[in-house]
């Protein structure tokens, strides 16, 4: 108890301050914001990051992200960190954040990116909270001229059609991140074709039937699961349409990273 | 009823609910056009979905229910109690564990008969434990005894896929208790059939002793029936066919139940009459629920384990109304 006091007090007695105002101390206990803060805090400024940031399967970071401690994003030892802003994502567990909030710490919750635009603000949000505006404006900018670049070479023509298609046969829908990845690269999908703005299950049956010219699968995990068998299904193999990979660390996030894919895909027109 | 016009009607009713299965799926096709692309091929994707498809999936559905209908009709031929069924007391859950475990630590990748001989020894095992619990205790020492053990197989089963790497593992919980064949495939239907093909051989040819048996033990030896040799048949027998039918569709429960007590009055009290007409009516059982499963919510994956559990729990819950007062 003593010692835990003594550690407490040590934490709040030794706050790096970078910028007037900014917080000090900031904890993530969302993957995508882990990234995002990673990228844009001052040194010091971020205290810890989820687990979830060290896994190559998840994070595009995970070499980057040893250099941080890291969390389970369990309310208790966020508390125990003195944190004067915790960086939560919307579908972190509620509990959590309601009891954060509750002890008087500031949460801020970022909905998932949907869109190129949805990132952008995301960026200058997070540059805001975190008292790093330039560092963002930066950040955003150097985005944007990238995109723009992709945008101008992927030429016009004939739009393939695209399906995502992952496990448990989930089809991501077409006002989703991924949805406006395949659109950038010069596709049309297979969501947007059957109306589906979120993401849903697809049965193997009606993908096979639609028969896209271009399926992108995630990669298949460690271990084995069930949910994944259907991505090895003799019929998925026999259609005519080719076959992508996108992992799910390249999408999962509205990081600027997200363009990698975009060109990768691209070039598979 | 004869014996031969119950087949008759049996095998019918499985040949129907066959094409229907096959006629049955997201897409709204016309029959026709289905069963053409089934036969030729046909012209682009549809040809495939019938024959990857839909052909693996009631294929199955016919093994899988034939093979548990069996089992049960065998089980409760061997331990005179109509209660005696593979997914009811534990012995699916046993045959699951083993599945979930060759899965988990790769030994179903390195040989494709891994998982289903994995499957046939965790059954085994359970089937096992149980005759060695409750062979003799009577209905009330079965059923305790199928609790603890499908209480254990399961939290050991749910314990493996919350340790495997895989973030999907976890959720696969749901298809090892409640079974499924949505997206099966012919690889799913050549490693279950042999062993299958092997249990149903080995239970086909326990009627006669089976028969013998309702006289009990005694008498049945005197008759020149080698109990050693029908245990140990029946053992064998139902591991492989239960074994195989999880390692490929889950726990599917009841069928073993609700087939042979719908059957028995046609049959009259012959074990050996009731085998057949088991295995038949087990299959037109799944096809049935498999049908239901895609109809009630088409493209949403509905486990098969949900809707033999609303048909066979009432069934159960009968069984022991009819039972209160006995030993």
């Amino acid at each position: 108890m003593r010692l835990a006091l003594l550690c407490g007090l040590f934490l709040c007695l030794a706050p790096v301050l970078p910028v007037a105002a900014a917080p000090g101390r900031v904890v993530s206990i969302n993957l995508c914001t882990d990234q995002l803060a990673m990228m844009l805090a001052a040194p010091g400024q971020l205290v810890s990051i989820t687990r979830l940031a060290r896994d190559p399967a998840a994070s595009v970071m995970a070499e980057a992200a040893m250099a941080w401690p890291v969390n389970r994003g369990q309310a208790e030892e966020v508390y125990l960190l003195h944190p004067d802003l915790v960086l939560a994502g919307r579908y972190t567990a509620q509990p959590t954040v309601a009891m954060l909030r509750r002890l008087g710490i500031p949460v801020a919750v970022f909905e998932p990116a949907d869109s190129f635009a949805d990132m952008q603000a995301d960026i200058a949000r997070m540059g805001a909270l975190l008292g790093r505006e330039p560092e963002a404006a930066a950040m955003a900018g150097a985005f944007a001229a990238r995109l723009a670049r992709i945008r101008a070479a992927s030429l016009p023509g004939p739009r393939p059609l695209a399906a995502t298609w992952s496990a448990r046969g989930y089809m991501s829908g077409h006002e989703s991140l991924a949805g406006e990845i395949l659109t950038t690269a010069g596709f049309d999908t297979l969501a947007a074709r059957m109306g589906r703005a979120q993401g849903s299950t697809l049965p193997l049956e009606a993908l096979v039937l639609a028969d896209p010219d271009l399926v992108v699968t995630g990669r298949i995990g460690p271990g084995s699961s069930r949910a994944e068998e259907p991505l090895t299904h003799p019929a998925l193999g026999a259609l005519t349409g080719h076959r992508a990979a996108v992992e799910d660390r390249d999408w999962i996030c509205g990081l600027p990273s997200v363009l990698d894919a975009t060109d990768r895909l691209k070039d598979m027109k | 009823m004869t014996e031969r016009s119950l087949h008759i009607g049996l095998g019918l009713a499985l040949t129907g609910l066959l094409v229907a299965s096959l006629l049955t799926g997201v897409a709204e096709v016309a029959p026709l056009t289905a069963l053409k692309a089934l036969v030729t091929g046909g012209e682009g994707p549809l040809g495939l979905v019938m024959r990857e498809i839909r052909l693996p999936r009631a294929i199955l559905a016919v093994l899988v229910g034939a093979s548990l209908g069996l089992s049960g009709a065998a089980m409760q031929g061997l331990l005179r109690n109509p209660m005696a069924e593979p997914g009811v007391i534990g012995i699916s859950a046993a045959a699951a564990l083993g599945a979930v475990i060759a899965l988990q630590t790769g030994l179903a990748a390195s040989f494709a008969l891994a998982l289903p001989l994995a499957a046939l020894l965790g059954a085994l095992i359970g089937v096992a434990a149980i005759l060695f619990l409750a062979g003799r205790g009577g209905t009330l020492a079965l059923i305790l005894a199928g609790i603890a053990l499908s209480a254990l197989a399961s939290a050991l089963t749910s314990l493996v896929l919350n340790l495997s790497p895989n973030p999907f593992a976890a959720q696969d919980i749901v298809f090892w208790m409640m079974g499924s064949l949505a997206d099966c495939s012919f690889t799913h239907v050549a490693i279950a059939a042999p062993f299958m093909a092997l249990g149903g051989l080995l239970l086909a040819r326990t009627g006669r002793g089976l028969d013998a048996l309702t006289l009990g033990e005694e008498a049945a030896a005197s008759m020149g029936i080698d109990l050693t040799r029908l245990r140990l048949a029946v053992i064998l027998g139902t591991a492989a066919s239960v074994g195989a039918a999880t390692a490929v569709a889950g726990t599917v429960g009841f069928v073993g139940l609700v087939v042979p007590h719908l059957l028995r009055p046609l049959v009259g009290a012959s074990p050996a009459r009731l085998l057949p007409a088991a295995a038949l009516g087990g299959a037109v059982l799944v096809l049935i629920a498999d049908i239901a499963v895609r109809k009630v919510l088409p493209g949403q994956d509905l486990k098969l384990g949900v809707l033999m559990a609303l048909v066979g729990a009432p069934v159960f819950l009968n069984l022991i109304w009819r039972m209160r007062g006995q030993p």
